[in-house]
């Protein structure tokens, strides 16, 4: 019964977009973070799917290959009074662009109803097919 | 005798074994709709119905179908052959491209596995329909 590798596919579907809304949540509340415990501001993290092959051929499940950060420059903010201001009186505040972050959200979260979704259909499936004949 | 009823309940139980190939193939590409580069496929149900048949034959037609296990000794089980390998698996045209190389699109895959669902529903219906007859037949 190659269904049942469809509870595998969905479900590393789902665990990856699951990690993929934990960086968008991590980098929506740390949008205006400007130094960490490295002394660093914060910079966005981003996640990178990749296709795995799970059970027989046909069947391809979702991992997440890395968490990278975002390469886009940080955005710099005037504002000499604050103390981690520069002698120009710029303030360096994290790569966070919170409209891109909510557009992955809602992404993301379509992304694991569709998944949901599928996983309920092949369990309806297989109690089906568990009653054949009866 | 048993031959008989093998052959009655071969068709739908092929039917289904395709179905349920083409619904994991649908699954792959419902979790791989953000994957970049991921290309969707889908299996032409016709040729690979008509393959699983052919594979599933009794005696000479058997061989015709995929790849089988080799039986050294008369108790061996020959197993069954793979249903749409890598080989008979397509790819999807992409109605809209994607800048990232995917070619999933998710309205249609949902529609595409509505419609398999209903298939292999029909096909567990009919299956079921004909154990029964068959049930009704030796009871009486």
């Amino acid at each position: 019964m190659s269904l049942f590798n469809i509870f595998d596919v969905a479900g590393s579907a789902m665990n990856a977009q699951s990690q993929r809304l934990n960086t968008v949540a991590s980098n929506l509340a740390n949008a205006d973070s400007a130094t960490s415990a490295n002394g660093q501001p914060y910079k966005a993290k981003q996640v990178v799917f990749a296709a795995v092959p799970v059970g027989q051929a046909g069947a391809t499940g979702v991992n997440v290959a890395e968490v990278i950060e975002d390469p886009s420059p940080m955005k710099m903010v005037f504002d000499p009074k604050n103390p981690l201001a520069d002698e120009k009186g710029y303030v360096t505040m994290p790569n966070v662009n919170v409209v891109e972050e909510m557009v992955n959200m809602i992404s993301a979260s379509r992304s694991y109803q569709s998944n949901v979704e599928m996983m309920n259909t092949t369990k309806t499936l297989l109690l089906k097919t568990l009653n054949l004949g009866q | 005798m048993l031959n008989r009823l093998d052959e009655m309940l071969n068709f739908h139980t092929q039917a289904l074994r395709v179905r349920d190939q083409r619904q994991q193939v649908l699954a792959s590409n419902i979790a791989n709709a953000d994957t970049p580069n991921y290309k969707a496929r889908d299996l032409d149900f016709n040729t690979a119905l008509q393959s699983a048949l052919k594979g599933s034959g009794t005696g000479a037609s058997a061989a015709a179908g995929g790849v089988r296990l080799a039986t050294t000794a008369p108790g061996h089980l020959s197993g069954s052959p793979g249903l749409a390998s890598e080989a008979g698996l397509l790819y999807r045209n992409p109605a809209q491209g994607s800048v990232d190389g995917n070619t999933v699109d998710v309205d249609a895959e949902r529609a595409a596995m509505a419609e398999n669902t209903v298939h292999y529903e029909f096909n567990l219906t009919r299956l079921g329909q004909q154990i029964k007859g068959l049930l009704s037949a030796i009871q009486g």
